[in-house]
């Protein structure tokens, strides 16, 4: 499968996070800052984008800022709209149908709450079986269904709340290294078991944050990626799966549709697990990268435990994981996957500081959406890899 | 941990009826587990719907469910998802595998929240709503009622 290999190039990136969880604006607003960020990083600017992805509105993005895109992209699915959108956009590069491609998120939840903003509510009418067959029984979204498949996780495989806490315990010391990072300060295996326990058998350390954060990406024709400012950063392989959208329909709780978005992406890059040199993995919940870990095929379905015990994902270790601190640490506005994206891009260009890896060439960017319902994977190089 | 809730709280957040799911709520008055079965594909699922997830097919027969099942997976829940759920109390959500082969979420009650296990033989009980029919759960089976 060659499919869309090399085609495009990830020639922009940037995001807006803080140490306070919290920014100073929202919206369209915080939306548009981002995308001139990353427009700026490239070397181009809005009159040369013809393609918008927004996880909502790309209708209402492309009026906002004034432009005529001739590529349009509002797929939500969830964390991993994003690697969705690079997927979508890398196609409509290499048929044509556009160059210049962005997309954007934006999200403020940790403000509009301390703001009185009201959240964002499922719809309560018929035909949502999330609302007949779901919520009467308290169903705590979204905790209780990662939790539900953890629990199977233990039962099956004998996987223990230490092992899952070592994924935070690791996680949090790549976010020591980053200095935009919201928690910073090490953890141990006991302090994630001390922390509460939200859902059982998930504790309060095993869950992602709650912040504010916005990221956008800009992508172009590998031809027209060489003349910009930036290293382009190649499209090499994408995959997409989903194969449920509420928890008790997914068919098996410790198998995700990862299998084949990964298959399918490492396939088209012509990889295995052994050429990756970082692995950006949506990481919702402690169980959620441990899943990631085995659906990928960085270890045998059921290893995910053992694999990840000996600190291998953290800083020095063999398999480098979520480097600028994750969902766990860094940020999580509520779709995580633009900053996995971004995370990738920077390390690949060697922009990193303190955590900056050594010469990477091959990162994975794996986004999870909904309730581990729909699984996206890029795989991104760097020129040498094209 | 508690939760201090009004007495006029609901507890449950109450399911509406969909298309394609009025046998289901229907014999639920009885207190009546029935499934959806494909004519075609002699195969029962869940949730119901207007058409057979496997084939497509429209022609569906509601048959009695023995009401027995295994526990797939559970999470207890310290904090309610809704203010009134539970009162306040720690609760189970479970995901009960059906002897038919379907699945389909409930809480366990009748034992306590730690004492639920994954594969732990449960049977059907029921919950009044306020319209007359009612909400399936799930409690441990007992020896006198396993198959």
């Amino acid at each position: 499968m060659a499919g869309l290999r090399g085609a495009a190039a990830i020639v922009g990136v940037a995001d807006e996070v803080s140490p306070t969880g919290e920014l100073g604006s929202s919206g369209r607003a915080l939306e548009a800052a981002v995308i001139k960020q990353a427009l700026d990083d490239a070397g181009l600017t809005l009159a040369d984008v013809d393609g918008v992805c927004h996880s909502a509105s790309s209708m209402g993005l492309a009026e906002y800022l004034g432009i005529h895109p001739t590529f349009t992209d509002s797929t939500n699915t969830g964390g991993s709209s994003f690697e969705v959108h690079a997927e979508h956009a890398a196609a409509a590069i290499a048929a044509g149908l556009c160059e210049v491609v962005v997309s954007v998120y934006a999200s403020t939840p940790r403000s509009d709450r301390r703001d009185g903003k009201p959240r964002r509510r499922p719809d309560l009418g018929v035909n949502n079986p999330l609302v007949d067959w779901e919520l009467p029984y308290g169903l705590r979204l979204p905790m209780a269904p990662y939790a539900m498949a953890a629990t199977r996780h233990m039962a099956e495989f004998g996987t223990t709340s230490e092992q899952l806490a070592q994924i935070a315990v690791s996680t949090r010391a790549w976010a020591g290294l980053n200095e935009r990072a919201r928690y910073r300060q090490a953890i141990t295996i006991d302090d994630v078991l001390a922390s509460p326990m939200e859902c059982s058998p998930l504790h309060l350390l095993d869950c992602c944050l709650v912040t504010d954060g916005a990221g956008a990406f800009v992508m172009t024709s590998a031809a027209r990626a060489r003349t910009l400012a930036k290293p382009p950063v190649y499209v090499l392989g994408a995959g997409t799966c989903h194969d449920h959208s509420i928890i008790s329909q997914m068919p098996d709780l410790t198998t995700t549709p990862g299998v084949i978005s990964g298959a399918n992406a490492f396939a088209m890059a012509g990889i295995t697990p052994s050429d990756v040199d970082l692995l950006m993995g949506y990481d919702s919940f402690t169980i959620t990268a441990l899943l990631h870990l085995e659906d990928l095929g960085f270890c045998a379905k059921g290893e995910g435990g053992p694999f990840v015990e000996d600190g291998k994902t953290a800083p020095g270790g063999s398999l480098p994981m979520n480097t600028n601190g994750g969902g766990l640490s860094y940020t999580h506005p509520g779709m995580y996957g633009m900053f996995l994206i971004v995370e990738a891009v920077k390390q690949l260009r060697g922009e990193c500081g303190e955590r900056q890896l050594e010469s990477p060439e091959i990162a994975v960017a794996h986004g999870s959406g909904i309730v581990l319902s729909c699984m996206s994977t890029l795989v991104l190089g760097t020129e040498a890899t094209r | 941990m508690s939760t201090k809730v009004p007495a006029d709280t609901p507890l449950r957040m109450e399911p509406p009826i969909s298309p394609g799911a009025e046998p289901f709520w229907e014999a639920t008055r009885e207190c009546r587990l029935v499934l959806p079965w494909c004519l075609a594909c002699e195969r029962p699922f869940f949730y119901p719907r207007e058409v057979c997830p496997l084939c497509l097919g429209t022609a569906i027969a509601w048959r009695p469910a023995t009401g027995t099942g295994v526990v797939y997976s559970f999470t207890i829940e310290n904090r309610p998802a809704t203010a009134g759920f539970s009162m306040g109390k720690p609760y189970v959500v479970a995901l009960v595998e059906l002897d038919e082969g379907v699945r389909l979420m409930g809480n366990i009650v009748g034992c306590p929240p730690e004492k639920t296990e994954v594969g732990m033989p449960v049977s059907v009980t029921w919950e009044a709503l306020s319209d007359g029919r009612h909400l399936p759960l799930f409690e441990p089976r007992r020896e006198e009622n396993a198959r």
